[in-house]
C-alpha cells in the first residue's frame, strides 16, 4: 500500500503537477535572476517528465484510469508537446531578458499550461478534457497578457480569454447534450453506449457540433480562427512561439481522440465537419497569408493552414490517417522551433523583428541564417526533400488510402497558393536589394543555438533516415 | 562490369563538391578557388559519366549499374538508380553542359559567386538523380527539388523582371507537379509499388489510367511546356542569367519529355491511345502558332525561347506515334535541342555580356567584326533550322518519316512548323550577323575569347557529330525504346 502511494509521484502528470510548484516556490523566493533560474528549473523538471512519460509506470488510484486513458498515441503527443515546451522555454530565455520581462511566473506559467496540455492529450472523460482544457487555456490567457504595460500584449490576452471563454461555454453546452442524452461521461462507457445504435438522435447531434465547434476553437480551423492572428500578434513573441509550437499538438491529438474513441462508430456525422473545416483552413490559411506585413500574423495563417492539413488526416480516420498526423505534427513542432528561435534572435535597429520587408539585406549580413529561414519556409510549403514534404505526403497517403480524391486535390491546389508567401520571404531576403545594410543583428545564446541547429538537422536529414520516426509513428494506436 | 556505385557517385559527386564549397570563405580573392573547385568538380562529374556511356551494355533493353535500398521501412519507397538507353543521354546532357554554364557565368556573375556555384552544384546533383531513379517517389522529389535552385538561379542572378519570371516559373511548375504526387500515391495504393520497372509491366483499369494520364501530364506538360501552358518559359528564359536559360532549355524540359516516355507511354498506354490525337493538335498549334510569335520577337532571347516551344512540339508529336522512328527521332530531337538551344543562349550571352543588350535592333553587321563568332553562331543556327549534317535534321526527319505512318495531316503541320523555324532563325541570323555595322556602340566589339571558344567549341563539334553518326546516339536507345513500344502495343491490343 506504502509502496503505492510513492508510485503516484512517477505518474508524470501528478510529477509536473507538484514540481511546478516547486518552481513556483523557488521563483518566490530567489532574490535576483530569478527568471533565469526558474526557466532552467523548469526545463530541467520538463526533461524529467519526459523520462516519467517514456517508462510510463502505469498505477491505478482513485478512479484515475476512468478518467485519462493510455496508449501509444497519447505517450507520442505527450512527449511532442513536452519537448515544444522545453524547446520553446529555451529560446524564449533570452527574449525575455532583453525586453526587460523578467517575470518568473512565465516559466511557471507554461508549466501548468504544458500539465494542462498532457491531461488533455490523454482524458478519457468529458470532465477531465475539460478541466485539462481550462487548466492549459487560463495559463495562456495570463502569459498572453503578460506584458502589463503594453497596450497591445493586454488586448491579445483579453481577446484571447473572451472568445476561448466563449468557446469553453460552446464545449460545455455540447458536452451536457452528451451527457444528458448517453448518460456517461466516459469515452469509453459513450462509445459502448452509442454502438447500440445505428444513428445519433438529434440531441446527441447537437452536442457533437457543439463540442466540434469548441474544438475547432482550440484549433484554431477556419472558421473559428479569428483569434488566431489577433492573439499572435498582440503577445510578445516569445509568447507567440509557444502558443505556434505548443497548444496545437495538445488541440490536434484531443480532437483526434474525441473522434475516433467515442464517435467511432459515426464517421459520417462528424467527418463532414471536419471536412468542411479542413477545406476551409487550408484555403484561408493559404490566402489570406499572402497580404500579411507582419510576420507574426502570417506565421499565425500559416498554422491555420498547417492543422487543415492534419484535419485531413482525421478525415481519412484510418492507421496511415493517425500515423500521418504524428509524422506532420512532428514536422510541424521543429518547422516553428526553429523560426521562433531565428525570429527571436533576430534585431532589427534594436527592435525584434515584426516586419516581414525588415528582412531584406539578411541574406547579405548573415547569410546562414537566411538560408536556414529559406530551408524552414521551404519545408513548410511542402517542397521536398524537406521533411514538411513527408508530412504531407503522408497525410495525402492516408487520405487516397480512404479515396478521399477531390479532398487531396484541393489540398495539394492549396499548398501550392501557399507556396507563394512561403517564397516570398525568400525574395525578401535574397531578391530584394536592400539600401541600408548591417541594422540586422543576429544574436543568439548557445542554448537556442543548439536547438536552433538540432531542429533544422531533423528538417534537413530526416531524408537520409525516415525510419526513426516512421517506426514509431506506425505503431501508434489512439 | 562495374563493382561500385557509379551511378550515386555521379549523382552525389557535385553535392559533395558543394559541401566543400560551404565551407570555403568567400572573399575577393577567393571567389576564384570556389569557381575552379566548381569546374573541377562538375568535369569530374562529366568524365565519371562518360564511363557510364562506355561501359553501356546495347544489348541490354532494361536498367543497367541498378542500385537499390531499402529506405522507408513501412512501404516499399527503395533509393533504387540506375541507366537506361533512355536516360543515358540525358544525363549526358546535363553533365556535359554543366561545366559549360559554370565557365560561361566565369566572369559574368561578380555578386555572390559561392552561393550561384552552390546552386548550380546542387541543380546539377537533381536533375542527374531524377534522369536516373527508378523509383517514382524518388523520382518526384528530384523532381520538385529542382525547383529550388532554379528558383534561385532566375531570382538572384536574373535581369529587371527577374521577380515576376522566379515566381511565376516556380508555381506554375509547382501546380503541374503536385497533382502528379497524387497521381503517384494512387499508383501505389492499386500496386503496393513504386518501381519504374514493375509499374511499366502493370496495367491499371482503364478509367484510373485516364485520371492518372491527365494528372502526369498536368505536371509535364508544363514542363516541356506545351502550348498553352507554356506561357512561363519565355519571361523565365528572358530573366534568367546566360547559364540559368542553358541549364532551362537544355536539360529542365527535357523532363518533360522524358516524363511523357517513361510515365504516359510506359505506365498508361490505354489512357496514352485515348489521349493521342489531343496531344497532336496541340503539338501542331504549339509548332505553328509559337513559330509566328518568335518571328515577331525583338528580344533575341525570348525569340529562342519560342522556337524551344516549337522544337518541343516536334518532340511531342515523336513521343506519342508510339512507332521506332518516332520515339527515335523525339530523343534526337531532344539530344540536339539541348546542345543547339543550350549554344544559342550562349551565343546571346557572349554579345549580351559585350553589349548588356538583347534587342535585335541593336545589333547588325556583326561579322564584320566577329567573324569567328558569325561561324559559330551559324553553325547552331543551322542545328535549330535542321540542315542535313546537323543534329537537329536528323530528328525532325525521324520524327516526320514517323509521322508519315501516323497520319499526314501532322505531317503537314510538323513541315510547316520547320519551315516557318527557318524562316525565323534564318531572319534573325540576317539582322545580328549581316550587313554593315550602323551602331557606332558596336565599332570596338571583341570576337569570342578563349574562354568562350572552350565553351562553344565542344558544342559545335557534338552538333556535328551527332548530325553524321547519329547511329552513335541512337544504338544505344534502341533497345530501350523497342521494349517501351512493345508494351505499350500489347496492352492495347488486348
Amino acid at each position: 500500500m506504502l509502496n503505492n502511494i510513492y508510485n503516484i509521484f512517477f505518474i508524470p502528470e501528478i510529477f509536473l503537477a507538484c514540481s511546478s510548484f516547486v518552481c513556483l516556490l523557488f521563483g518566490l523566493f530567489l532574490k535576483k535572476n530569478a527568471f533565469r533560474q526558474t526557466s532552467n528549473l523548469a526545463v530541467f523538471v520538463l526533461l524529467l517528465t519526459i523520462l516519467l512519460v517514456y517508462y510510463d509506470s502505469e498505477s491505478n488510484f482513485a478512479n484515475y484510469k476512468s478518467l485519462f486513458s493510455h496508449s501509444s498515441f497519447i505517450n507520442f503527443f505527450k512527449i511532442l508537446a513536452l519537448f515544444g515546451s522545453i524547446a520553446s522555454i529555451i529560446i524564449s530565455k533570452d527574449y525575455f531578458l532583453g525586453i526587460k520581462l523578467k517575470n518568473f511566473e512565465i516559466p511557471v506559467l507554461f508549466l501548468f499550461s504544458t500539465l494542462g496540455m498532457m491531461l488533455m492529450i490523454a482524458s478519457n472523460n468529458l470532465m477531465s478534457m475539460y478541466l485539462a482544457i481550462e487548466l492549459q487555456s487560463l495559463s495562456l490567457y495570463v502569459a498572453a497578457a503578460i506584458k502589463r504595460d503594453s497596450i497591445s500584449s493586454a488586448e491579445s490576452g483579453v481577446k484571447y480569454f473572451i472568445l476561448g471563454a466563449l468557446s469553453s461555454g460552446i464545449l460545455l453546452y455540447g458536452f451536457s447534450l452528451i451527457y444528458g442524452f448517453t448518460g456517461s461521461m466516459n469515452f469509453d462507457d459513450i462509445s459502448f453506449y452509442l454502438s447500440k445504435y445505428d444513428n445519433l438522435n438529434l440531441g446527441l447531434i447537437f452536442g457533437l457540433v457543439f463540442v466540434m465547434v469548441g474544438l475547432a476553437f482550440k484549433v484554431s480551423a477556419v472558421p473559428f480562427h479569428m483569434w488566431t492572428p489577433d492573439v499572435y500578434e498582440g503577445a510578445p513573441n516569445s509568447i507567440t512561439g509557444f502558443f505556434a509550437i505548443v497548444p496545437k499538438i495538445a488541440a490536434v491529438a484531443l480532437i483526434y481522440r474525441f473522434c475516433l474513441v467515442p464517435f467511432e462508430n459515426f464517421y459520417l456525422e462528424w467527418s463532414q465537419i471536419i471536412l468542411f473545416l479542413s477545406i476551409a483552413s487550408m484555403f484561408l490559411g493559404a490566402i489570406a497569408a499572402i497580404a500579411q506585413s507582419n510576420i507574426k500574423r502570417l506565421l499565425a495563417y500559416s498554422s491555420i493552414g498547417h492543422i487543415g492539413y492534419i484535419l485531413i488526416a482525421l478525415v481519412a480516420a484510418n492507421d496511415d490517417g493517425i500515423k500521418a498526423a504524428s509524422i506532420y505534427m512532428f514536422s510541424y513542432m521543429i518547422m516553428n522551433v526553429a523560426i521562433f528561435a531565428i525570429l527571436l534572435s533576430l534585431k532589427v535597429k534594436n527592435e525584434y523583428l515584426i516586419n516581414i520587408s525588415d528582412l531584406k539585406g539578411l541574406s547579405k549580413s548573415n547569410p546562414i541564417v537566411s538560408l536556414s529561414i529559406s530551408i524552414i519556409m521551404l519545408s513548410m510549403a511542402g517542397i521536398p526533400p524537406f521533411i514538411g514534404f513527408f508530412g504531407k505526403f503522408y497525410v495525402f497517403i492516408a487520405a487516397i488510402e480512404q479515396e478521399l480524391y477531390v479532398l487531396s486535390v484541393l489540398g495539394v491546389l492549396a499548398s501550392v497558393i501557399s507556396a507563394f508567401y512561403y517564397l516570398r520571404i525568400i525574395k525578401i531576403m535574397y531578391f530584394d536589394e536592400s539600401k541600408s545594410e548591417g541594422i540586422i543583428n543576429f544574436q543568439i545564446s548557445l542554448q537556442s543555438k543548439i536547438i536552433l541547429s538540432l531542429s533544422l538537422f531533423l528538417i534537413i536529414c530526416f531524408i537520409f533516415y525516415p525510419s526513426l520516426l516512421i517506426n514509431i509513428s506506425t505503431n501508434l494506436t489512439i | 562490369m562495374i563493382d561500385w556505385p557509379l551511378v550515386s557517385v555521379i549523382i552525389f559527386l557535385p553535392l559533395i563538391g558543394a559541401l566543400i564549397i560551404l565551407f570555403i570563405k568567400e572573399d575577393e580573392l577567393t571567389s576564384i578557388n570556389i569557381k575552379w573547385a566548381t569546374l573541377l568538380t562538375t568535369l569530374g562529374t562529366f568524365i565519371l559519366s562518360l564511363i557510364l556511356w562506355f561501359q553501356f551494355d546495347y544489348s541490354n533493353p532494361s536498367y543497367q549499374y541498378e542500385e537499390k535500398f531499402r529506405w522507408f521501412d513501412d512501404f516499399n519507397f527503395f533509393y533504387h538508380v540506375g541507366v537506361d538507353g533512355i536516360s543515358l543521354f540525358m544525363i549526358l546532357l546535363s553533365t556535359f553542359l554543366t561545366p559549360l554554364c559554370i565557365l560561361a557565368s566565369w566572369n559574368n556573375i561578380k555578386k555572390r559567386v559561392k552561393e550561384y556555384m552552390l546552386s548550380f552544384l546542387f541543380l546539377e546533383t537533381v536533375m542527374i538523380g531524377m534522369f536516373a531513379s527508378i523509383d517514382i517517389l524518388l523520382f518526384y522529389i528530384f523532381f520538385e527539388a529542382v525547383l529550388i535552385p532554379m528558383y534561385l538561379i532566375i531570382g538572384i542572378w536574373g535581369g529587371n523582371r527577374r521577380i515576376y519570371a522566379s515566381f511565376k516559373f516556380f508555381l506554375y511548375t509547382l501546380l503541374g507537379s503536385v497533382l502528379m504526387l497524387i497521381a503517384i500515391i494512387v499508383m501505389y495504393r492499386n500496386t503496393s509499388s513504386m518501381s519504374i520497372d514493375f509499374l511499366q509491366g502493370n496495367y491499371f483499369a482503364y478509367n484510373t489510367q485516364l485520371f492518372l494520364w491527365l494528372a502526369f501530364f498536368a505536371s509535364f506538360a508544363v514542363k516541356i511546356p506545351m502550348w498553352p501552358f507554356h506561357t512561363w518559359l519565355p519571361d523565365a528564359h528572358v530573366e534568367a542569367p546566360t547559364a540559368g536559360s542553358v541549364i532551362l532549355a537544355g536539360v529542365l524540359l527535357k523532363m518533360g519529355g522524358y516524363g511523357f516516355i517513361r510515365f504516359s507511354l510506359g505506365m498508361l498506354p490505354e489512357a496514352t491511345e485515348f489521349f493521342i490525337p489531343l496531344i497532336m493538335t496541340l503539338s501542331i498549334v504549339a509548332i505553328v502558332y509559337t513559330s509566328l510569335v518568335a518571328l515577331a520577337q525583338t528580344d533575341i532571347k525570348k525569340l529562342i525561347a519560342y522556337s524551344s516551344v516549337a522544337h518541343m512540339g516536334i518532340v511531342t508529336i515523336g513521343i506519342f506515334l508510339v512507332n521506332q522512328q518516332g520515339l527515335e527521332g523525339a530523343m534526337m530531337q531532344m539530344i540536339s535541342h539541348g546542345l543547339v538551344s543550350a549554344a544559342l543562349f550562349l551565343c546571346v550571352g557572349v554579345i549580351y555580356d559585350r553589349m548588356h543588350t538583347r534587342e535585335i535592333e541593336f545589333y547588325g553587321g556583326l561579322v564584320q567584326r566577329m567573324p569567328l563568332y558569325a561561324t559559330v553562331f551559324m553553325i547552331f543556327m543551322l542545328g535549330s533550322v535542321g540542315l542535313p549534317g546537323t543534329s537537329g535534321f536528323i530528328g525532325e526527319f525521324l520524327v516526320i518519316v514517323g509521322a508519315f505512318k501516323f497520319s499526314s495531316y501532322v505531317v503537314i503541320g510538323a513541315a510547316f512548323g520547320i519551315i516557318l523555324s527557318a524562316v525565323y532563325m534564318l531572319y534573325l541570323y540576317k539582322r545580328i550577323i549581316f550587313g554593315t555595322i550602323t551602331n557606332n556602340k558596336l565599332a570596338d566589339i571583341l570576337d569570342i575569347n578563349t574562354r568562350e571558344k572552350i565553351i562553344l567549341i565542344p558544342l559545335a563539334i557534338s552538333v556535328i557529330l551527332l548530325g553524321i553518326f547519329p547511329n552513335l546516339f541512337l544504338d544505344p536507345m534502341r533497345l530501350s525504346l523497342e521494349l517501351i513500344i512493345t508494351n505499350y502495343e500489347i496492352a492495347n491490343a488486348k
